[in-house]
């Protein structure tokens, strides 16, 4: 075991143990080593990484360390910046998951459960990958590839996440059959970007890897009165609910059918759109 | 009924602060255990000590054609791979029945059923033996519907059925002018304790063996693990470990038999336990239930007759089955008066995981069925619930359907009354996060429709049916100082705090010591079930007590020449009323003073063939008033408030009474909106904390204490009856009932899905 107290020292150590398994939080990867499902040869510790904790803005984006715990994301001067990842970030665990699990477990891990997920998605984040040999970048959406699967080489970690900050509301929301510290059975992630006139919507627990409901929201994006401010119509908003519905291939699985996960997503989609634009 | 006390939730304050009964006396082990130095038998240790671990099957139900341990054996750091046939004594043991398979034999019957153990030098080395042992199994296809499980062939040789009642009582050709008609299903619930199984067995030179365990009932394990073991009982001595949670999942045997067997085979102490996931396959769930139910009324809404059919899913093994059947028969009307009953009560055995005790017993399910009735019926009669209740409730006097007619007290009628005369404090949430959905901000107050209702349920305390139930105790006084020594065990009930207060009541000494709980030094207490410790071993500990106490004014009257009704013992002396003897307890105690004793409940007589006869021997009842708030648009569910009125005979230590009603509240809401172990053909979907959810501070609402009503319990200890039980009863019917009210849909089934209410579905 390695633990590393400068990138350079974790990129050293993967790179000389590249089947080596990078633990930050490890509120998933302890659940999988203690299950049996990770071979465990080498890890190699980031938590006390100065470089990967701290984030800063640059120009239109903030660049998040991967190491941030959801704790972190809750910060006001940040949650301000990236008020969707602060909700989804509260969504998570409870104070003691919040204060050890981190933005990079949760992408690393590629759960389409996971629930900063769907917000990285709808901000089109970009991924800053590390590993010895230098730094390579890839959008979320290249980077997890299917249900816990990603394209995270060996002797490789991330670095940082990348997300822009955008005018307008943000809105996240998780239905879990339990009120806090759950899995989510459908969640989605509803981000306005006033100045560029769209709106995006990531979507999670409802396919294989990160979604966007791509079509519902060049329709949303069409027609919403951008300059008036006027509530869209309910024939608007249903036809909207209806596209996200349309967008997602969920599972029957121990949490939830595909036809609650379905109603579901459409329910939280038209929620979110009242929310963040009005309703008529 | 005179002699009726009620305490609100201001009486719950220590009242002089003092250590004796009626007092909040503070738990010995309370600090420890939030501290984090309790010890529990997961922290057990020896320097010498093997890792034990269990192989169990994956499948429902095969036939074990070859098991290959040669590549196990071979590890470095394995010290022993035992199998059926290694079992040196019984291969079997059960509570009722020895029908459950220390170790799998020919065929596994459950997913999870042990097939083969390991002592190993490392948890680590026992993992890698466990995954080098090769099973062959024949699959064969398991039988999972309880409902076909009579007519499929057997998979055991005791057969399908476990136990058969079929009880009528009063007319049969009666019928109500009213009739309403219901079908309703109970998931499988798990107890879902925090610390799981785990103990230490130690090898006594010259044979025998020590085991350390976690347990509810050291003496029934006892005889239980010798019979397997080939050993006198004698030879076997168990003491409590310290116990994480029981709530019935520690009735039955789990590793017990397991760890003595490698421990005795090593010739080393041996540790085991389990895992969160093998929590779930190595102890029993509480019965999923099928109830059909027809309620027969007057027209002014008089209960006339009551049809039911239950039907219950014992899984694998027989373990408490027969005594759950029992209860859910027994108690399927309800607390009403209920002149003509035909109740039939069905559990069978299937190849789903094996059901047993838990908190309730039988009567949780029928409760949420037969409270859905009420709700139905005073529907039907265009008459306000709670009257209907109030006309038909049980009290002392009347009869149940088993034509016993209750002598103690039955105050239903008052918690019916307290519960719902109680002010409620709800309001309407502004904290989005107070609202359904929670953390996951899903709803906004728009969303949100509010539901109210009330159920009502008792219950028996104690073993029925003629058990011979009794629980040992002993009290040595010394130099002012009592010793108790009784084997109950402690699993959070509160019983090492009541022994004090009950010594100190009875005796007036400060000091009281508690011994360690083992079948070494005392009798058997019975299981730490069925609400019944405070009642039997407090009894037994304050028969003792008053035993030491008339020897030892017998023995101060002897040597200072006085009458012995001139004496009494007070505040730590013993004095003449007249006043001129004084003698301090340490000097009258300077040579000891022991009495051991063996209390009894009052007997019962086991059910006859149309399930009639005196079975119990006393009744709690209770009342919950549930207010929830409903997402209709995602079918998420809030639970705002629980009210609660309970019949508790007396009020013994009022911060513990508090404690249970309201751990027994989360139990129930917990089965009302969440907790299920889902299975898919046998198999376990959920068995993690990750996806068998209990509730959080979220999900938990405030418990509101409406009344303890105080009718004391004729025979009981100090007139308390126990109070563990009943809050886990009525609050899943309460909650149920609330979320109907919220949505008006049937909601048939608990726990009630959020797909239930959003497609109206849930149908039994």
């Amino acid at each position: 075991m390695t633990i590393a107290t400068s990138l350079e020292d974790a990129c050293c150590a993967l790179a000389s143990h590249p089947d080596a398994l990078v633990l930050a939080g490890g509120t998933d990867l302890m659940v999988a080593v203690n299950r049996g499902d990770l071979p465990v040869h080498h890890v190699v510790a980031i938590g006390r990484v100065p470089e990967l904790r701290g984030w800063r803005r640059e120009g239109d984006h903030v660049r998040l360390g991967a190491a941030l715990t959801y704790t972190d994301l809750l910060q006001p001067d940040l949650a301000v910046l990236q008020p969707a990842l602060a909700q989804a970030a509260r969504s998570v665990g409870s104070p003691q998951i919040r204060n050890t699990g981190t933005l990079g477990g949760n992408v690393a891990t590629g759960s389409p459960a996971g629930d900063t997920i769907p917000v990285l998605a709808a901000l089109d984040a970009v991924l800053e990958l590390r590993s010895a040999s230098g730094t390579r970048e890839m959008r979320l959406d290249e980077f997890v590839t299917g249900v816990k699967r990603t394209a995270l080489e060996g002797g490789e970690l991330i670095e940082a996440i990348r997300v822009p900050v955008l005018d307008g509301p943000q809105e996240f929301c998780k239905v879990g059959t339990r009120n806090a510290m759950v899995i989510s059975v459908v969640s989605l992630a509803l981000v306005v970007d006033r100045s560029g006139r769209t709106v995006r919507v990531g979507l999670g627990s409802v396919a294989a890897s990160p979604l966007r409901a791509t079509e519902a929201e060049a329709y949303i994006g069409g027609h919403l009165d951008w300059d008036g401010g006027r509530p869209p119509s309910a024939e608007v908003v249903d036809r909207f609910t209806e596209l996200v519905v349309g967008a997602t291939s969920p599972i029957d699985d121990h949490r939830g059918s595909a036809r609650y996960r379905r109603h579901a997503v459409g329910v939280l989609a038209g929620r979110a759109l009242a929310r963040a634009v009005g309703a008529a | 009924m005179s002699g009726t006390r009620t305490t609100d939730r201001t009486g719950v304050a220590p009242r002089t602060g003092g250590p004796g009964i009626g007092e909040s006396v503070p738990r010995p082990d309370g600090v420890p255990k939030v501290t984090g130095s309790f010890a529990f038998s997961s922290d057990l240790w020896h320097d010498r000590m093997l890792w034990g671990g269990t192989l169990r099957s994956p499948h429902p139900s095969a036939r074990i054609v070859s098991v290959d341990i040669g590549a196990a054996v071979t590890i470095t750091g394995v010290h022993a791979v035992l199998l059926h046939d290694d079992v040196p004594g019984s291969k079997a043991y059960g509570l009722e029945h020895s029908d459950q398979q220390v170790l799998a034999g020919e065929v596994v019957r459950h997913e999870g059923e042990p097939v083969a153990i390991v002592a190993a030098d490392h948890p680590e080395t026992v993992r890698r033996a466990l995954d080098a042992i090769v099973v062959e199994y024949e699959v064969v296809d398991p039988l999972t519907d309880p409902a076909a499980a009579e007519t499929a062939p057997p998979i055991h040789p005791d057969g399908n059925l476990i136990r058969r009642i079929h009880l009528r009582h009063g007319d049969q050709q009666v019928v109500g002018e009213v009739q309403v008609e219901g079908t309703y299903e109970v998931g499988m619930q798990d107890q879902a304790f925090l610390g799981p199984e785990s103990g230490m067995a130690i090898p006594v030179e010259g044979g025998g063996v020590d085991l350390y365990i976690a347990t509810q009932w050291l003496h029934a394990d006892r005889d239980q693990v010798a019979a397997c073991l080939g050993l006198r009982p004698e030879r076997v001595r168990l003491t409590l470990a310290g116990v994480g949670g029981a709530f019935g999942a520690r009735e039955d045997l789990s590793m017990h038999v397991h760890l003595c067997m490698l421990a005795m085979h090593t010739g080393r102490p041996v540790k085991m336990v389990y895992s969160r996931e093998e929590s779930f396959h190595g102890h029993v769930h509480r019965h999923p239930a099928r109830m059909w139910y027809r309620h027969h009324a007057d027209r002014d809404g008089t209960l006339v007759r009551v049809e039911a059919s239950l039907l219950l899913d014992g899984g694998a093994y027989a373990s408490s089955s027969s005594a759950v059947i029992a209860n859910a028969t027994c108690f399927a009307a309800g607390p009403y008066r209920v002149p003509s009953a035909d109740i039939e009560g069905v559990v069978v055995r299937t190849n789903n995981p094996p059901c047993g005790a838990m908190r309730g017993f039988g009567a949780v399910q029928t409760c949420f069925a037969h409270e859905a009735q009420m709700d139905l019926l005073a529907g039907a009669l265009g008459m306000d619930p709670v009257e209907l209740r109030l006309r038909n409730v049980l009290a002392t006097g009347d009869r149940l359907v088993t034509g016993q007619a209750i002598t103690g007290t039955a105050p239903g009628a008052e918690v019916i009354r307290t519960c719902v005369d109680h002010p409620s404090a709800a309001s309407i949430a502004e904290d989005p996060m107070a609202l359904p959905g929670g953390a996951g901000r899903t709803a906004d107050p728009a969303h949100v429709v509010r539901g109210e209702a009330l159920a009502v349920g008792f219950k028996n305390l104690m073993f029925s049916e003629g058990f011979d139930d009794y629980s040992s105790a002993a009290c040595r006084l010394a130099d002012g100082v009592a010793t108790i020594t009784c084997a109950c065990a402690e699993v959070g009930q509160g019983f090492v705090t009541l022994v004090q207060q009950i010594a100190h009541e009875v005796l007036g000494v400060q000091e009281v010591v508690l011994e360690p709980a083992s079948t070494e030094t005392i009798g058997s207490a019975g299981s730490t079930s069925a609400s019944r410790q405070t009642w039997m071993s407090g009894g037994a500990v304050q028969k003792a007590c008053e035993e030491v106490r008339v020897r030892l004014l017998a023995r101060v009257a002897d040597e200072h020449g006085v009458e012995l009704d001139g004496l009494v013992l007070v505040d730590g002396l013993v004095a003449s009323l007249t006043g001129d003897l004084r003698v301090d307890l340490v000097s009258a105690t300077s040579d000891p003073i022991h009495a051991e004793v063996e209390f009894r409940h009052a007997p019962t007589f086991p059910l006859d063939e149309d399930g009639q006869g005196d079975a119990h021997v006393s009744f709690a009842f209770s009342a919950h008033r549930a207010i929830v708030d409903v997402d209709v648009g995602l079918g998420l569910v809030k639970v705002v408030e629980l009210t609660t009125s309970q019949d508790v005979g007396r009020v013994l230590n009022p911060v513990q009474v508090v404690g249970q009603l309201e751990g027994g509240a989360a139990q129930g809401v917990g089965l009302a909106v969440m907790e299920e172990v889902q299975l898919s053909d046998g198999r376990i979907r959920n068995a993690s904390f990750t996806d068998y959810l209990v509730p959080t501070a979220l999900d938990m609402p405030p418990v509101e204490i409406a009344a303890l009503i105080e009718q004391p319990e004729p025979g009981a200890p100090f007139g308390a009856k126990g109070v563990g039980e009943p809050p886990s009863i009525t609050s899943t019917a309460a909650v149920a009932a609330a979320i109907r009210a919220a949505t008006g849909l049937a909601l048939p089934r608990v726990p009630v899905r959020p797909s239930d209410i959003v497609f109206g579905g849930g149908a039994a």
